[in-house]
């Protein structure tokens, strides 16, 4: 039978790592339940402005999202999504590999990977948002695709 | 394995293969966890490719539009209806979690939570799966 060495677990009363240093698996679950409720509010609002009003997501484009980036507004909201929303959802998948994976080889691949898909998705994602330009230069032929406010080429 | 009662004569081992016989296992605290687990994993898979097609708006204008035009066929806007379904679920289930932990009665009552949990999904999607369908098939 090949599963986790029962070492590896603590007698759930043996107060064996009371009080050394941080207990980040508390502050994890508590990041859970606060980013939750946040992401409820920032996601549904997202989904509302994107999907419900208007013609939802036929109206999507470069121009709607140039027209979202430019206002400082949707900047913060959105980029506070991207962060607590990548954290949320990576430690929930490192909580079902805790659950599933065996081996310790797997489980370290399996964490990294998780870990390094969320830092770099959150770098990427904070980048685009503070260094969108809703206006770049484009062919004349392109200007129709740029938001309403942008200058005539 | 058997376990002796107070009368002292041992219950008999099940050989049922039925998930249930406790109070958690087949039950709704049960199908709710899985769901949540399930609705998670398919969010954040969503979430990874929903980054990376948004960033194109820093690549071109033309680069976003042509990826975000997929989002708008019909496999795509029936797609949307179960990622919305999922997120929902996750969100109310979520609060579920949340007031059996912190809600001195929560616990109590998860059960009928589950049943306000699905009541209140299923009033959030008839609000949005016929407004998104018509915008995804008529235009």
């Amino acid at each position: 039978m090949s599963s986790v060495p029962f070492d590896d677990f603590d007698s759930p009363r043996s107060g064996r790592h009371r009080s050394r240093g941080v207990n980040w698996e508390k502050w994890g679950w508590i990041y859970m339940r606060v980013s939750g409720v946040i992401l409820l509010v920032l996601i549904f609002g997202h989904l509302f402005v994107n999907l419900m009003v208007g013609e939802g997501v036929k109206a999507i484009d470069f121009a709607f999202v140039g027209g979202k980036l430019s206002n400082p507004f949707w900047q913060v909201w959105d980029t506070l999504m991207l962060w607590l929303a990548l954290i949320h959802g990576a430690n929930g998948m490192r909580t079902l590999v805790n659950d599933y994976a065996r081996g310790a080889r797997s489980r370290a691949i399996l964490k990294g990977s998780i870990f390094a898909a969320a830092a770099i998705l959150i770098v990427l994602g904070t980048l685009v948002v503070f260094t969108f330009d809703p206006c770049p230069p484009v062919s004349a032929a392109d200007a129709h695709l740029l938001p309403s406010f942008c200058p005539a080429p | 394995m058997s376990v002796k009662t107070a009368g002292g004569s041992p219950t008999a081992p099940t050989t049922s293969k039925r998930i249930s016989g406790t109070l958690y296992r087949g039950r709704e605290g049960m199908w709710s966890w899985v769901l949540h687990r399930i609705t998670g994993v398919a969010i954040f898979f969503f979430l990874l490719v929903h980054i990376l097609d948004t960033a194109l708006v820093r690549v071109s204008p033309e680069a976003y539009n042509a990826v975000i035009g997929t989002y708008q066929t019909p496999i795509m806007g029936v797609g949307e209806v179960a990622l919305v379904a999922a997120i929902v679920f996750h969100a109310f289930n979520g609060l579920r979690i949340i007031l059996i932990d912190f809600w001195s009665k929560g616990s109590r009552y998860q059960k009928v939570m589950f049943y306000v949990v699905i009541g209140l999904w299923v009033v959030t999607m008839v609000g949005f799966v016929p407004r998104h369908l018509i915008n995804v098939f008529s235009h």
